[in-house]
């Protein structure tokens, strides 16, 4: 019995494929899709203000409300605003870095970047944030620096900037390994042929390792910035008076008010300014360099 | 069987044993309840535990809305008690979720404070749903060595001169305390109570938050961000619990905290039993425990609020000297008298007419403020 499946199997490989596929594809359409199939249609719901108990019938007014409130425009504009912040923050402190670990770095140098790049990942995120309201608070070290050169305090605790330096630093990482492995993948051929042509340094970072790089810069924002844009702990840790993102409206919907249509409705619009960002990334090439 | 399979068997026996053992023994049950952090301490839960069999299993939950939310989640048959405030606890009510007890079969209850044997947010047509625990009030809270001089009305938390240097807290119940600010010093516009707001005086009160807005530094959520804002001088003035001002004195940071001439909003905690509870042995063994005056004075202490229990007040004293004046657990009716206790806003709300604005539009205000 065995060996005739097997060796039906061994004469149909399309089978084999499906056979080996079936299990993980069944298991992401249930978890993945169902969970987002789900989401979707909920933000259709209502719910009951006096019982919070949900309004099984199909209705636009989340949606209305979303766009006919100024406020929720403004978070969402803020929230995206700020990934894209952070993402172009990354691209211009990880390019060099990588570069250097890619193509200057001796072996050792690189395992020793490799290892400082990575460590911080070990770390609790939280902790991490923590750590900044530690830097950038009133009495903190940033002030006290400032303070000790004789400069005027940077009052940035607590505000949208606090914020922008927080994501920058946390989502480094992710910018810095897919730009290396993109810079890594240069052959130094083409660096000699443009050397050969008379390209200077400069001419040859921008017309030849740019734009072989981009890929991968491309897919590193990717990172930085569905994971800001996602991100709601970060704004209530080192956010100020105005500082809610789309994931904060969405926690207190769900939190305070039981109001999970709502917060589904608002949860769209995240997925779909990814949908966007994703369908423009891939004719950047972003997703042959992952 | 040789002698070792024998060997096996009487360890199983005596391992099965044991645990058979504790069950007869412990005929009590489980309690599942939500409560604020702090209410549930290994203190006076341990000893309850050891006295009765019941076991206390708590969940912390950061806000009245979440203790709503919870209380409600999976039909409601997943917690058996809530410590809710009185933001909180007509929703259970009217939501039929927690149910009546009688306060008859509590010990304690007699030894109660007249003004929390039946306060309205837990008693409604003289059925008591719980039974009331804990109160203290919102109180405001300054730096001595940057705000001059000594702040004596709420006017200080709208004041420019504090400019990014104020927080409140991040809850829509802080609308409230507008209100009452607004009740003093504008009489024209007619509020009585600040948790029954028609149309034009919620306006009132969201237009002075909006005012407020540019001045503030964070609307702070966890109890432990103020005292961060406070002791690292991001903050110099807000409004905030007792519970803060304890620890930050504890880590000796230049504060003081004061009821402002306009007097100031407060909770009244009660201690409620789910309508779906399979415990209810537990549930009144645990409000007959939790009203001893050895455990109000002990919450007390710990938590810096006010006992209802007035027999509490002298194990206080014997418990951390002069205790029972800090925390007013002897004040007079008319430093009660000043508090407005937190309670859920309707749209019913007594006139007549309906047209208050209900906890729903609070919680919209809030956030469209937050922006």
């Amino acid at each position: 019995m065995r060996r005739r499946i097997g060796g039906a199997l061994w004469r149909h490989q399309p089978l084999k494929a499906l056979a080996l596929l079936s299990p993980p594809v069944l298991a992401f359409t249930l978890v993945y899709i169902a969970a987002l199939a789900a989401l979707f249609v909920s933000a259709f719901w209502t719910v009951d203000p006096f019982t919070s108990l949900t309004i099984h019938s199909w209705t636009l007014d989340n949606f209305r409300e979303l766009w006919n409130e100024p406020t929720y425009r403004t978070v969402a504009l803020r929230t995206i605003s700020i990934a894209a912040a952070v993402t172009i923050t990354d691209a211009i402190i990880a390019f060099p870095f990588a570069y250097y670990m890619a193509r200057i770095a001796k072996p050792h140098t690189r395992a020793i970047l490799f290892v400082l790049v990575l460590l911080p990942l070990w770390a609790s995120y939280l902790a991490r944030v923590y750590a900044w309201r530690l830097i950038l608070n009133s009495n903190g070290l940033l002030n006290w620096t400032l303070d000790k050169l004789g400069l005027p305090p940077a009052n940035i605790a607590y505000t949208n900037t606090a914020m922008w330096i927080v994501f920058s630093y946390i989502w480094l990482p992710f910018m810095i390994l897919p730009v290396y492995a993109a810079l890594e993948r240069i052959p130094h051929s083409y660096i000699e042929a443009s050397r050969d042509l008379g390209g200077k340094g400069f001419r040859t970072l921008r017309s030849v390792i740019l734009p072989l790089a981009l890929p991968g810069i491309v897919a590193g924002s990717i990172f930085t910035f569905s994971l800001t844009l996602g991100d709601y702990i970060t704004p209530v840790l080192v956010g100020g008076a105005s500082s809610q993102f789309i994931g904060n409206v969405v926690y207190d919907s769900v939190n305070q008010s039981s109001n999970l249509p709502f917060a589904a409705a608002f949860a769209v619009v995240p997925l779909c300014v990814m949908g966007i960002y994703l369908l423009i990334a891939r004719r950047l090439g972003a997703f042959e360099a992952l | 069987m040789t002698k070792r399979m024998w060997a096996l068997v009487a360890t199983l026996a005596v391992c099965l044993a044991f645990p058979a053992a504790g069950v007869t023994k412990q005929h009590g049950g489980t309690l599942n309840m939500i409560a604020w952090e702090g209410y549930t301490q290994p203190q006076w839960v341990k000893p309850f535990t050891k006295k009765t069999g019941c076991t206390v299993h708590a969940k912390y939950a950061g806000s009245s809305d979440e203790m709503v939310t919870l209380m409600r989640s999976g039909g409601g048959g997943q917690y058996d008690m809530v410590s809710a405030s009185g933001d909180a606890s007509l929703r259970l009510i009217f939501g039929k979720d927690v149910q009546a007890i009688d306060p008859s079969k509590i010990p304690d209850y007699k030894n109660f404070g007249k003004a929390f044997q039946s306060p309205s947010n837990n008693t409604v047509d003289g059925k008591h749903y719980g039974l009331s625990l804990q109160w203290g009030p919102n109180t405001l809270l300054y730096n001595t060595k940057k705000v001059k001089p000594v702040p004596t009305s709420w006017a200080a938390i709208y004041d420019p001169k504090y400019k990014g240097k104020v927080t409140v807290p991040d809850n829509p119940i802080q609308i409230a305390d507008a209100a009452l600010y607004l009740m003093k010093t504008k009489p024209s516009l007619g509020i009585k109570d600040p948790y029954e707001l028609n149309s034009n005086q919620f306006k009132a009160a969201i237009d002075l938050l909006k005012k407020q807005k540019p001045l503030i530094k964070k609307y702070w959520g966890l109890a432990s961000d103020e005292i961060d804002l406070f002791k690292n001088g991001d903050a110099v003035i807000g409004a905030s619990w007792p519970y803060q001002t304890n620890t930050l004195v504890a880590a000796k940071a230049p504060v003081k905290d004061l009821i402002p001439k306009e007097g100031a909003t407060g909770w009244l905690d009660t201690w409620m039993v789910s309508a779906k509870t399979k415990n209810m042995d537990c549930a009144m063994k645990w409000l007959s425990w939790i009203s001893t005056p050895t455990v109000q004075a002990q919450q007390a202490i710990y938590f810096g609020e006010t006992p209802v229990n007035s027999k509490a007040c002298a194990i206080m004293d014997k418990l951390s000297k002069g205790s029972c004046a800090q925390y007013h657990a002897n004040a007079p009716l008319q430093y009660f008298k000043q508090i407005h206790f937190w309670k859920t806003p309707v749209a019913d709300c007594g006139n007549g007419q309906k047209d208050c604005m209900d906890y729903t539009k609070w919680q919209q205000a809030w956030t469209q403020l937050k922006g």
